[in-house]
């Protein structure tokens, strides 16, 4: 259970509240890109729990390493087309504000 | 004793730019904030000993995604402008719903116990990690690798048809 002298379940509390204030980011802001950021926080928290399951109790097999590399590249796919689509917004609607996107809405 | 130490410094940094990050009016230090909180998760990672996964963290993320949203900050917003607050009954019902959700998990996580496998572990070094990248059977992972690789190909495609500005019939003419 102890690797280093650090429980995992601090571990666990770290990557808890970090997802936790993406979330709150995520409903807060209104900036697309910030939003954005607000996902970055939330994907990284997850990466810490995969990392941290994998050390600590299934140290034999790889699989939590893994899956964190897939969601690094599955983030930076995912900031790309994010960053083209936003850029897009702003040529459109010279603004990336939500309140100011409201074309689709009603 | 000094694991223990970095661990904290590491978590205080994580924690405290995590939330500077969402609270911060001025768009292009929220970046900044971000870019911190990673390299901090990359220091979580070579402490556990994961150090191809903590520079694939500081290439990918910190050198990558958050050069590529400064980027698109600067493309779109002026250095002075500050990001609208959200309205005071928005803010406390989405930090109602946060902090409720954290103290949920937080409990369940806590009355958990957690075994841990009791087999020898292998070490996750590079070349441990390469191996299983291109090998197949129980313990490779040359399909996920190459989905991925397909994936990053399509959209990085798809990124340059979205972003790309409208061909103009008259200059081409």
């Amino acid at each position: 259970m102890m690797t280093q002298g650090i429980p995992l379940y601090y571990f666990l509390i770290i990557s808890t509240l970090m997802f936790f204030i993406g979330i709150f980011g995520f409903l807060t802001r209104r900036n697309l890109i910030t939003m954005l950021m607000s996902i970055e926080l939330v994907l990284n928290s997850v990466n810490i729990n995969f990392v941290a399951f994998n050390s600590y109790l299934f140290p034999h097999r790889m699989q939590g390493q893994f899956f964190s590399l897939i969601v690094i590249a599955v983030a930076a796919a995912e900031a790309a087309v994010a960053i083209a689509i936003i850029i897009n917004i702003y040529r459109n609607f010279r603004s990336i504000e939500t309140d100011k996107v409201n074309e689709m809405k009603y | 004793m000094n694991n223990e130490l970095m661990f904290f410094m590491l978590s205080a940094v994580i924690l405290v730019f995590s939330v500077l990050t969402v609270t911060t009016r001025k768009i292009l230090r929220a970046a900044v904030y971000l870019l911190f909180v990673l390299v901090a998760t990359a220091g979580l990672y070579f402490q556990l000993n994961y150090n191809f996964l903590a520079a694939v963290q500081l290439t990918v993320y910190a050198g990558g995604i958050v050069v590529l949203i400064i980027f698109s900050i600067l493309l779109t917003s002026h250095i002075s402008e500050r990001a609208p607050i959200a309205s005071a009954a928005r803010a406390a019902l989405a930090a109602l719903v946060t902090v409720a959700g954290a103290i949920l998990t937080l409990i369940t996580v806590m009355q958990f116990t957690f075994r841990p496998a009791g087999i020898p572990p292998i070490s996750p070094n590079v070349k441990n990690v390469g191996r299983a990248l291109v090998s197949y059977g129980t313990d490779g992972y040359a399909l996920p690798f190459e989905a991925i690789s397909i994936l990053l190909l399509a959209a990085m495609i798809g990124a340059i048809v979205v972003a790309r500005k409208e061909s103009n019939n008259q200059s081409t003419k």
